[in-house]
């Protein structure tokens, strides 16, 4: 982060200072793989590069990505969409938020998909050997889509925290990953929900590589609204995508 | 672009980690959900096939990066109803641990631009998305005039252009991904 920063003293136009106190930097020591995989040199902000009404015309300006995307009701579930005639063992749980423009406003139609580990703490992938069992009743990935009020819900197992090779005896806190694609280019997130309490956030490199401040909004809420009775207990977990509804071509016009 | 008063702060960004074939692109019949996004875009316009490699900053070819693109047609229509401009595919898509896909060569979406296609870049490891573009090697005089490409730094603008090929009767581009190095990919923030 200071590295960006420092390279932003030579005229080109870098990423902006409130970008940085809420997203983690590319290069972050305490997780490993980072420091080979992050970019080195400085970004260059792709709307400055245009006047204002060019940038809605270019494909990341253009907001029109929502609601070209299909989802099946059951894919949202998965209590029982990998289910091989039982269910998955595990504390049922339901993930339910809405999906947020800067503004506030509902992000309607946008694709929001997630994966995660099982109740053990395994993922059904190839590359995942931790010596914790499968289920046969576990998928671990859904998808859904977001309605009119933004909102979504999810059917599912808390996942299971897991050891990984970063560090001597380190843990993943529990997490479900998220990917969302709003309207536009700009409006897509990659990120993980975690859960109030875990102790091993506190620890964990990936979470840690967040401000303080930001990554508060990257830990669920407990909430006996969406909890439902007899079933399942209720986590919220409300998603803001960078930008507005309208297109900087359109804001532009307003301005 | 600074922070205004009353806009909600964004949800942060973390990696999508060794395991998003899971959720993103899973392979095998018995995976009863299927993709949402493949690897094929299909519209109006040159038949191509897109693929390369994504290297770390010691050389190495990354094997669990997803790569997403967004384009226009070949008549340069991004927002149009009939025509899907996004894809995705993941690395082990090919035994060589290239990323490929099957689509359109895209059209300029304003009159007097060079084509472009948009990409973002996410592997474990990289903490947040990365975005860049591909411009065509076979379009350099556009790319020359074209005024976002004409402000990018003359060292590094090479890095946006795939080359273009034609083998077996199939039009090929290859764009390699630099994460780090003395060929760092240019990467943009939105």
């Amino acid at each position: 982060m200071n590295e960006m920063a420092e390279q932003a003293q030579d005229g080109t136009v870098y990423s902006e200072a409130e970008d940085q106190a809420h997203q983690p930097p590319y290069q972050f020591a305490a997780y490993r793989s980072s420091l080979q995989r992050g970019p080195s040199q400085a970004l260059i902000h792709l709307p400055s590069l245009y006047d204002g009404f060019e940038y809605g015309q270019a494909v990341e300006g253009q907001a029109h990505l929502g609601a070209r995307f299909r989802c099946r009701d059951k894919e949202r579930d998965l209590i029982r969409n990998g289910s091989h005639g039982g269910p998955p063992i595990g504390e049922r749980i339901v993930v339910s938020g809405r999906v947020l423009d800067a503004n506030g406003a509902p992000v309607v139609g946008a694709l929001v998909e997630i994966w995660q580990a099982n109740a053990s703490g395994r993922y059904l992938h190839k590359v995942d050997q931790h010596d914790a069992p499968l289920d046969p009743n576990f998928l671990g990935a859904g998808r859904c889509i977001s309605d009119r009020d933004g909102g979504y819900r999810f059917y599912t197992i808390k996942p299971g925290a897991y050891p990984w090779q970063n560090h001597a005896n380190a843990w993943r806190p529990q997490h479900i990953h998220f990917s969302v694609l709003g309207n536009s280019l700009g409006q897509r997130l990659v990120t993980q929900m975690y859960f109030p309490g875990d102790p091993l956030l506190a620890l964990d490199p990936i979470f840690g590589a967040v401000p303080r401040a930001a990554a508060a909004r990257l830990i669920s809420s407990f909430d006996l609204g969406i909890t439902e009775p007899e079933f399942a207990l209720g986590y919220r977990f409300d998603i803001v995508l960078a930008g507005t509804r309208a297109t900087p071509a359109e804001e532009d016009a307003e301005s | 672009m600074s922070e205004q008063e009353g806009l909600l702060a964004p949800t942060p960004a973390q990696t999508v980690g060794p395991y998003f074939a899971v959720g993103l692109t899973p392979k095998g019949t018995d995976n009863p959900l299927g993709i949402a996004v493949g690897n094929e875009i299909e519209g109006q316009g040159e038949a191509i096939e897109l693929s390369g490699w994504v290297f770390d900053g010691g050389g190495a070819i990354v094997e669990d990066a997803l790569i997403e693109i967004a384009q226009a047609d070949g008549g340069g229509r991004f927002d149009d109803p009939g025509f899907l401009g996004f894809a995705r595919s993941d690395n082990a898509i090919l035994p060589d641990k290239r990323y490929f896909f099957r689509t359109v060569k895209p059209g300029p979406v304003t009159p007097g631009q060079a084509p472009y296609i948009s990409v973002i870049v996410h592997m474990r490891g990289l903490l947040r998305q990365a975005h860049t573009r591909i411009y065509f090697s076979d379009e350099m005089a556009s790319n020359i005039a074209d005024p976002v490409y004409t402000q990018l730094p003359d060292e590094r603008r090479d890095s946006l252009i795939a080359l273009r090929s034609t083998e077996l009767g199939s039009v090929r581009y290859r764009f390699d991904i630099h994460m780090q190095g003395e060929r760092e990919t240019l990467f943009f923030n939105l």
